[in-house]
């Protein structure tokens, strides 16, 4: 009798213990575009050091598949989209809250080395032998069409058709079109320009401000989470300078305010 | 007995009911009319056609190279052979997209035997061919081990008597070997051509994603994937058919063809 006595009382405080830890020190588990890896988690360090005891939980996946696990109900509790389109719908489903831009990021043409002499800008891009895009579907390539659309006004209007006629494949992200402009397999393909650090052995060439299309990457807090506060607290420092000066490390472009 | 063997049925069930789960789930949350109009989606019908021509070709390439190789293989012992036999069970283990840039470090522009190709001003990534050679490349060796085991299973005291007959062992391969190892190599052959057709990462890797000349089925859905779910959901379900019709053929002719001989 009293040895059970004992072992209730044991599972009791072993529940309190689980439930209490679960407020005390929480974790954080923040579902993040690929491309904010570096940068986000490198401010990790410094979040973790300003809260003790709290942990945080990185998902960095592409912004499509974030959006489908969230959508099915993964938990999360902050959520860093690369594009509004995947943000938007999730609002409107409810699942995450009033979303905030937090930085920019702007896609670039990248060159092989053996194709740096042929392609100097934009409008050579036809001369190429062989071009690597995004797909459609992904942001990356729905920007570089839209690039392409833009272009028509300062190299002609069959610029995009000219193009396309030299696309030997669509890839599903953006590192599948860096790893084959990197290998030589394709001579030119288009990227962010945070994808590039550290790529050496490629040429970064800038995309005209007046044709380019800039990538705005929202962040949000998902709907019910546990710890709204730590939530917010990420927010305000992935916006404040320290958090701005990394991502503009990382490559991503700073927003003004 | 009859409880034993209710026993031993239930336990099978729990994995049949796992396994069915999934691919019922995959059905059973589309209507027809989210069916109708994924196939309407342009994505659909060259990723179908690519996908059954590009298999069927990685087949014939399988089944003409691995038979010799897994007859050999099932005649030989030592430590050599059974290295080269577990050498070639290598793309198994190794994860597709791994295999990718394997084949692209090969037969890239800037690969081992790529810089000899390219000198023939001819350059294989990015082709439908290169589809196929990943498709090879990660099917041939479920094909080896299966039919390698189908030969093993010949009585050698046939081949002993074949051979002092004075059958040459060209004869004795087309003759007795291949006939008595027919349903196993069919069952390979099976195996093969499913994991060509489901072939997704070493695709991508290596002949990249173009509709019509690149895109299989496996990167139609994963590329209607990020746009739509539905799409992808019918798309999947196309292939599910497709795999399902043409495993359950091949069962029916290889018992048909035992129940023959």
């Amino acid at each position: 009798m009293n040895a059970c006595c004992r072992l209730w009382a044991l599972v009791a405080l072993l529940i309190a213990v689980g439930c209490s830890r679960d407020k005390a020190d929480g974790r954080l588990v923040i579902f993040a575009a690929s491309s904010l890896r570096e940068a986000f988690t490198a401010l990790g360090t410094d979040f973790e050091r300003a809260h003790p005891g709290v942990r945080l939980v990185f998902n960095f996946a592409g912004t499509g598949e974030l959006h489908t696990q969230l959508t099915h109900g993964a938990t999360a509790d902050v959520f860093a989209s690369a594009d509004q389109r995947h943000m938007d719908e999730l609002v409107r489903a409810g699942r995450v809250g009033a979303p905030v831009v937090f930085a920019r990021n702007e896609p670039v043409l990248v060159v092989s080395q053996d194709a740096a002499g042929t392609i100097r800008g934009l409008g050579d891009l036809p001369h190429a032998s062989r071009i690597v895009v995004g797909a459609p579907e992904v942001p990356i390539g729905r920007y570089t069409l839209q690039i392409l659309d833009r272009a028509a006004s300062h190299h002609g209007g069959d610029f995009r058709a000219r193009v396309e006629a030299k696309i030997v494949s669509r890839e599903l992200n953006v590192r599948q079109v860096l790893t084959k402009v990197r290998l030589g397999e394709a001579q030119a393909g288009v990227v962010y320009r945070s994808d590039t650090l550290g790529a050496s052995d490629l040429r970064v060439l800038e995309i005209p401000a007046a044709i380019n299309v800039v990538a705005e990457y929202p962040l949000a807090t998902v709907t019910g989470t546990p710890h709204p506060g730590l939530a917010h607290d990420w927010t305000l420092l992935v916006l404040s300078e320290a958090g701005q000066r990394g991502l503009a490390r990382a490559g991503f472009s700073v927003v003004q305010r | 007995m009859t409880a034993q063997r209710v026993a031993l049925a239930l336990i099978g069930a729990l994995l049949v009911l796992f396994l069915a789960l999934p691919i019922v789930s995959l059905f059973a949350s589309a209507t027809a009319t989210d069916v109708a109009s994924g196939l309407r989606h342009p994505l659909v019908w060259p990723a179908l056609r690519l996908s059954l021509t590009t298999t069927l070709i990685t087949l014939a390439i399988v089944v003409t190279l691995g038979t010799p190789l897994s007859w050999t293989l099932s005649r030989r012992q030592g430590r050599f052979w059974q290295a080269l036999e577990s050498a070639i069970q290598l793309p198994v283990v190794i994860p597709p997209a791994v295999a990718g840039v394997a084949l692209l470090l090969a037969f890239g522009k800037r690969g081992l035997l790529g810089a000899v190709l390219g000198g023939a001003g001819w350059s294989v990534t990015f082709t439908t061919t290169a589809v196929v050679m990943a498709e090879v490349f990660v099917s041939a060796p479920f094909f080896v081990q299966a039919a390698t085991s189908a030969f093993r299973r010949i009585d050698p005291q046939l081949v002993l008597v074949s051979r002092t007959f004075g059958a040459s062992p060209l004869r004795v391969f087309f003759r007795v070997a291949v006939p008595l190892a027919a349903p196993g190599l069919g069952a390979a052959a099976a195996m093969a051509w499913a994991r060509a057709l489901g072939e997704f990462g070493a695709t991508l890797m290596f002949a990249g994603n173009l509709p019509g000349t690149t895109q299989t089925l496996p990167l139609a859905i994963y590329t209607a994937l990020e746009a739509d779910l539905r799409a992808a959901q019918a798309i999947s379900m196309a292939l599910v058919v497709v795999a399902f019709s043409l495993l359950w053929f091949v069962r029916v002719t290889l018992k048909s063809s035992l129940e023959v001989s």
